[in-house]
């Protein structure tokens, strides 16, 4: 069995030396009340967020952002427009902040590099046969060594999702562990490795909350709601499940992990909905880039015509900002 | 930097409070014949209004004026014709509706926030189902021909001001009678501003009246005897007065009382979600709730981790304006009912058990309390048997399910009750002992017109709501 020395001394350790521990362990977490979760996260949606708070989240949300391209049709001229868009969101505001990351396929990591240079933004690749996850084990490896490779510096992988509805959590377990290893870099530091559910196949909160309590005790730097490929991607309810996870492993292991809702996401009003949530439930610790990220593409041409709005009292047309 | 949320008050532009009001009897508003009353708005303590008191005089002559609305209009028109004006009152709640809950959050002090999200959708939802329900009475279970009882005199407290007039008027009218309503003395402006919708939806004179005044007023209208019905809701002492002073008449009586409600948490319960749902049974509307939840009993065996959670999530309210979309308390009724929380709270800590509330500003003037609990409660203690009435919860523990029935009806109160668990033949098991009018399951505080509501014990008699609720206007 594999130990992971991350969460030596919390009491989880014992809980990942087998199967029968792990699923002990998972079925033994609280469980989650469908109606009362969804109530909690409407609630939280209805806070009113005003000017100077407007402002701040506005600016945090854009900062939070992980740009995301992951289409067939992707080419290397698509993505160098992108990753300039992320290193500059708003070519008519010098003060206008960068996203966090730009997110691609292992394949256009190599361009995005060179195109971002040190500007300081991230390059996350998506990995082990994203979106479905069905391939090989080694083939997933090779997939994340190669974006590692290439210079990825922040890893999104899949689960099996048929392997955790099946039971088989030790293989999942297992998987993540490998995958976080493949993540190391021989001539610096390991690249972040965030685990994608896929929250929209496994359905229920409660699995939902195993699944995130799986991926953080398997070394998960991150853990991420879906792949944007199925639907429902993010929602709510379900990235407060895991906000919620999120702050009592801190409590359990002093380790603190990030999240990422992906997909769905693709106005203001529903990113300030997110961050209030963070700050209500995980607290405000998370509400910060290294933290706590939004998957989207849409959603930063809606928060920046939000911000020049609170900077210049007037809407701007579609045509004032940068289509990528 | 923290996220600082900025103030997002709601205008109250929208509210236009008059400098004083009369009494609204047979259609109209008219003069009192009595002294006025100040009512103030609780978080800034100033004044809004100049309201009549209503003397024997008064109350009299909307007694009058409501028999005569029955005997000549309300109780000769066909059903079908009532609903029609039950449901155009429920129209034009609807229209006005952030007009009502920007006025109930300033003179009672809850926050916008329930006043615009439970209050009045509420109030507007009664009306709708009653209305459907006044030309299908001969359905109700109460035999082919039920008839109205005639004049209902109804007393309602200062917590959900216009939802217990709803609760209130809309089954006496769908069933054919016609009302006399005092709203209490420290929140008559949403029953004021009611009576104008009953004009604007050209309501028949008499049907509905509305006299304001303290408890003089409420008494001479309890023993008028013009009045076939008394419906009160409030405390049970007064409920208790009530009921001697109609003894031995023909008046009917539905009252419904205080109450301690115990709210159940055993150790397989959903944790987070029963955390939000003890702070919804104890801090919604700052307490000020019949149902309350103000007794927590909790397993021992997860007492410790679910007190940590609530703890933590307690101290992510929000306590201030009421009229701040933000605000999750607001201010205290009264500066009397204030007084009640803090002398029982001191008796509290006097006693021994362990005080605890979030670090919270409170502001200067305007009556507040801050979300406080107690542990270290048990069945001794005052504040685990006398209502509070205020945003304090008393922590007690149990060990097996069976302690948790006993010491849950053990009180002289039974309005309701809470269990946790995500076990469901546990949840029917307790439904099936615990002696209370509603049992919530895995939720608390959830109100629905179509859902009956009532107590046992001295919590009152009689229910309010769903086809039960028709059984208090009908013979």
């Amino acid at each position: 069995m594999t130990a992971t020395p991350t969460i030596l001394g919390s009491g989880l350790d014992e809980v990942t030396r087998s199967e029968a521990s792990l699923r002990q362990f998972l079925h033994g977490l609280p469980g989650v009340d469908q109606v009362g979760a969804e109530a909690r996260a409407a609630g939280l949606g209805t806070r009113s967020i005003k000017t100077t708070a407007k402002a701040y989240a506005l600016d945090l949300a854009i900062r939070m952002v992980d740009l995301t391209t992951l289409e067939g049709a992707d080419t290397p001229g698509k993505v160098r427009a992108l990753a300039s868009k992320a290193m500059r969101p708003d070519p008519a505001d010098p003060d206008c902040p960068s996203v966090a990351a730009v997110c691609v396929y292992p394949d256009m990591v190599a361009t995005v590099r060179e195109t971002l240079g040190g500007s300081g933004v991230h390059i996350a690749a998506v990995a082990t046969a994203f979106p479905s996850g069905r391939a090989a084990l080694d083939i997933k490896l090779a997939d994340t060594a190669d974006a590692v490779e290439a210079g990825a510096d922040e890893i999104d992988m899949v689960i099996d999702r048929g392997a955790f509805l099946s039971g088989r959590y030790q293989q999942v377990y297992d998987e993540i562990v490998a995958v976080k290893a493949a993540c190391a870099r021989a001539d610096g530091p390991s690249a972040h490795l965030k685990v994608i559910f896929e929250t929209g196949e496994l359905q229920t909160y409660d699995n939902v909350r195993r699944v995130s309590w799986l991926a953080m005790m398997a070394g998960a730097d991150f853990i991420k709601t879906s792949t944007g490929k199925v639907q429902p991607a993010a929602t709510l309810p379900v990235t407060m499940i895991m906000l919620e996870a999120v702050r009592d492993f801190r409590e359990q292991t002093g380790r603190m992990i990030g999240v990422k809702p992906a997909g769905g996401i693709r106005t203001s009003k529903d990113a300030i909905k997110y961050l209030v949530m963070v700050n209500e439930v995980a607290g405000p610790d998370w509400l910060d880039p290294d933290w706590f990220r939004f998957g989207a593409s849409t959603l930063l041409n809606d928060l920046l015509m939000q911000r020049t709005k609170m900077t210049t009292g007037r809407y701007s047309g579609p045509d004032y900002f940068t289509l990528d | 930097m923290p996220f600082e949320y900025a103030p997002a008050p709601e205008s109250r532009s929208i509210v236009d409070i008059k400098a004083s009001y009369g009494l609204f009897i047979d259609g109209e508003f008219v003069d009192g014949h009595g002294k006025s009353f100040k009512t103030i708005s609780p978080s800034t303590e100033e004044v809004l209004a100049e309201v009549a008191e209503a003397d024997e005089a008064d109350v009299d002559a909307a007694v009058k004026a409501a028999r005569k609305a029955y005997d000549k209009v309300w109780s000769k028109l066909p059903g079908r014709e009532r609903a029609k004006y039950l449901y155009r009152i429920a129209r034009i709640i609807q229209e006005r509706s952030r007009e009502l809950a920007v006025l109930e959050s300033i003179d009672n002090g809850k926050p916008i926030k329930e006043s615009r999200d439970v209050d009045i959708p509420i109030v507007a939802a009664h009306f709708f189902y009653y209305a459907g329900w006044a030309d299908k009475l001969e359905y109700a279970g109460r035999g082919t021909d039920p008839q109205p009882l005639g004049v209902a005199g109804q007393i309602i407290p200062w917590n959900f001001p216009l939802l217990m007039l709803a609760w209130k008027i809309a089954p006496a009218l769908a069933c054919g009678n016609t009302v006399v309503l005092k709203p209490a003395e420290t929140t008559p402006l949403t029953a004021l501003l009611f009576a104008e919708i009953c004009q604007q939806a050209d309501l028949p004179p008499g049907v509905v009246n509305i006299i304001t005044g303290a408890g003089g007023t409420g008494q001479a209208l309890v023993a008028h005897r013009g009045i076939d019905k008394v419906a009160f809701t409030g405390s049970t002492e007064v409920g208790k007065a009530i009921a001697r002073t109609v003894a031995g008449t023909d008046k009917k009586v539905t009252l419904e009382l205080g109450g301690k409600a115990a709210n159940i948490v055993f150790d397989d319960a959903p944790l987070d979600q029963a955390v939000e749902g003890i702070v919804t049974g104890i801090f919604f509307n700052q307490g000020h709730v019949c149902c309350a939840g103000s007794r927590l009993l909790v397993q021992e065996s997860v007492a410790e981790e679910l007190l940590a959670r609530l703890k933590r999530r307690m101290s992510t309210l929000r306590v201030g304006d009421p009229l701040d979309k933000n605000t999750d308390i607001g201010a205290i009724n009264s500066a009397e009912q204030l007084a009640r929380i803090r002398e029982l709270s001191a008796i509290g800590e006097a006693e021994g058990a362990g005080r605890w509330s979030p670090e919270c500003e409170l502001p200067t003037t305007g009556f507040w309390f801050p979300p406080t609990l107690f542990t270290d409660v048990t069945q001794a203690h005052r504040i685990a048997r006398e209502e509070i009435f205020g945003p304090v919860l008393s922590v007690l523990t149990f060990r097996t399910p069976s302690e948790a029935v006993e010491k849950a009806n053990n009180t002289p109160y039974g309005l309701s009750a809470g269990v946790w668990t995500e076990k469901g033949s546990r949840i029917l098991s307790m439904a099936n002992q615990l002696r209370a009018g509603v049992v919530w399951a895995n939720t608390f505080n959830k109100f629905d017109p179509t859902s009956p509501f009532g107590g046992f014990k001295e919590s009152g008699y009689g229910r309010e709501g769903g086809r039960h609720g028709l059984e208090a206007y009908l013979k």
